[in-house]
């Protein structure tokens, strides 16, 4: 079929997959590259090693979260969010908060654009960002890493699902009740899970969808 | 060849990268700004979103960077700068970096100058996450066809279903803060800062409906997030963080 007669969504998909694998093969020109001009590779056994620490969990992780948050973020969000990374302290409540003030839902056409736009908008903004830090790193390393400022970006995570709570457990606390009860005793019995937090991400997802089934089914959403 | 982790090669190899992934964002930015012209959408409304949404990712954008920051002591910053701009997050990076120095006996401490240990740290950190970047295209029109079943069958489960996929995930987070309760006054320094941003919400959502504000729809997402990272500031000495 030719390109001119695919649909707005085919195309996606198209432009998408172009723009995902291109982005894969830079990922890995960097490693390659420095190998080649310092002559210096690793050799497979020092890789492995460190590979076999994180692979396992980083793999199954990246998995859930290819299946958590394509339904949230939409086709060509999707395609950029996953290459620009740090989703769920800035992506996904990026594209969910534009989606929620512009009322429109994710998986429909104009939530697919509000969507992207919030990703693509949060993507460029970070990137500068970093790389004007990057270039001012001397005068701003002092201030950043001051003892004043550090208790705020300690605390970024309450700050932004604080607010994020009141938006979304407020408007459907019936759904919220069994997932959030769930997390708090986990938590509470087991603290060091929080450093595996993104593990727990569809296990409250699978709580949440289980208790709205139940109560969808008695009729009470 | 003497071994700089910050040399100019390998500035500009990240600089390429990231430049890349500019191009990414501002070609899918314009595409469905257009898209949003063709669907007849509210553009001035959509402009307004553009505005809120940079507002809201620099808090963010600026703890990535102090992330930047952190592994630049070890790694130099060109890879730290290309893992936190594209693809990773500092809670993959840090692990990956940490494995694979224990793995090699070397110290986090001291900033790298073998380039087998830096090379190695980059593979690991490049093979640790790149599945991702392949299950996306492989598995998306699967995932997508399946909630257009469940659509079809029954919307308002499908929404209802969709809610309840981000509260999952918004759950996960809240259950995290209650983590150090038990370690006395200090650990409830989270829950506070959140109630606290929940309260700044509340009184954003307030002023919206009472007062006709509509301008703060936009920001109240961000006001509630650095509000709450101020008062992280000076409740944290006061409780003795």
């Amino acid at each position: 079929m030719k390109i001119q007669n695919y649909s707005y969504e085919d195309r996606t998909h198209l432009f998408g997959r172009i723009w995902i694998l291109t982005a894969l093969v830079l990922i890995f020109s960097f490693p390659i590259a420095a190998c080649i001009y310092y002559d210096a590779w690793p050799g497979f056994t020092p890789v492995l090693k460190g590979l076999l620490g994180v692979a396992p969990i980083f793999w199954t992780v990246g998995l859930i979260e290819v299946l958590t948050f394509v339904p949230m973020l939409g086709t060509a969000g999707s395609y950029l969010a996953f290459v620009t990374g740090n989703l769920t302290n800035l992506k996904v409540p990026a594209a969910l908060t534009a989606m929620e003030n512009m009322n429109v839902k994710p998986g429909t056409e104009e939530g697919e654009v509000v969507s992207t736009i919030a990703i693509a908008t949060s993507s460029i903004v970070t990137t500068v960002i970093i790389a004007i830090g990057v270039a001012l790193l001397v005068p701003l390393t002092p201030i950043l890493n001051s003892p004043v400022l550090k208790p705020a970006f300690d605390n970024i995570l309450p700050s932004l699902f604080g607010g994020l709570a009141v938006v979304y457990v407020s408007k459907n606390w019936k759904i919220s009740i069994a997932p959030l009860v769930f997390m708090v005793v986990l938590f509470l019995i087991a603290p060091s899970l929080s450093s595996s937090v993104g593990v727990l991400v569809p296990v409250g997802a699978l709580i949440a969808i289980g208790g709205a089934r139940i109560l969808y089914k008695k009729g009470k959403l | 060849m003497s071994f700089n982790p910050s040399s100019t090669f390998l500035f500009i190899l990240a600089g390429i990268i990231i430049l890349f992934v500019i191009c990414q964002s501002l070609f899918f930015l314009v595409r469905a700004y257009k898209r949003g012209k063709t669907l007849g959408m509210d553009m001035a409304k959509i402009r307004q979103t553009i505005i809120s949404t940079a507002v809201f990712t620099f808090a963010p954008a600026v703890s990535i960077l102090l992330g930047v920051i952190t592994l630049s002591k070890f790694l130099g910053l060109p890879l730290p700068w290309l893992r936190l701009s594209v693809i990773g997050a500092i809670t993959y990076e840090l692990p990956a970096a940490t494995t694979t120095a224990n793995a090699l006996h070397v110290v986090l401490s001291e900033t790298v100058t073998d380039p087998k240990v830096y090379t190695a740290i980059a593979w690991v950190m490049t093979l640790g996450i790149f599945p991702g970047l392949i299950w996306v295209p492989l598995f998306i029109r699967k995932i997508q066809g399946g909630l257009m079943k469940i659509k079809d069958k029954d919307s308002k489960w499908g929404d209802i279903m969709m809610t309840a996929l981000f509260l999952g995930m918004i759950s996960a987070f809240l259950g995290m803060v209650f983590a150090d309760i038990r370690s006395g006054l200090k650990g409830w320094i989270p829950i506070f800062i959140l109630l606290f941003s929940a309260l700044l919400m509340g009184i954003c959502g307030l002023l919206i409906k009472k007062c006709n504000l509509k301008w703060l729809e936009n920001y109240a997402l961000p006001i509630s997030m650095l509000g709450a990272m101020v008062f992280a500031v000076f409740l944290t000495p006061l409780i003795g963080g």
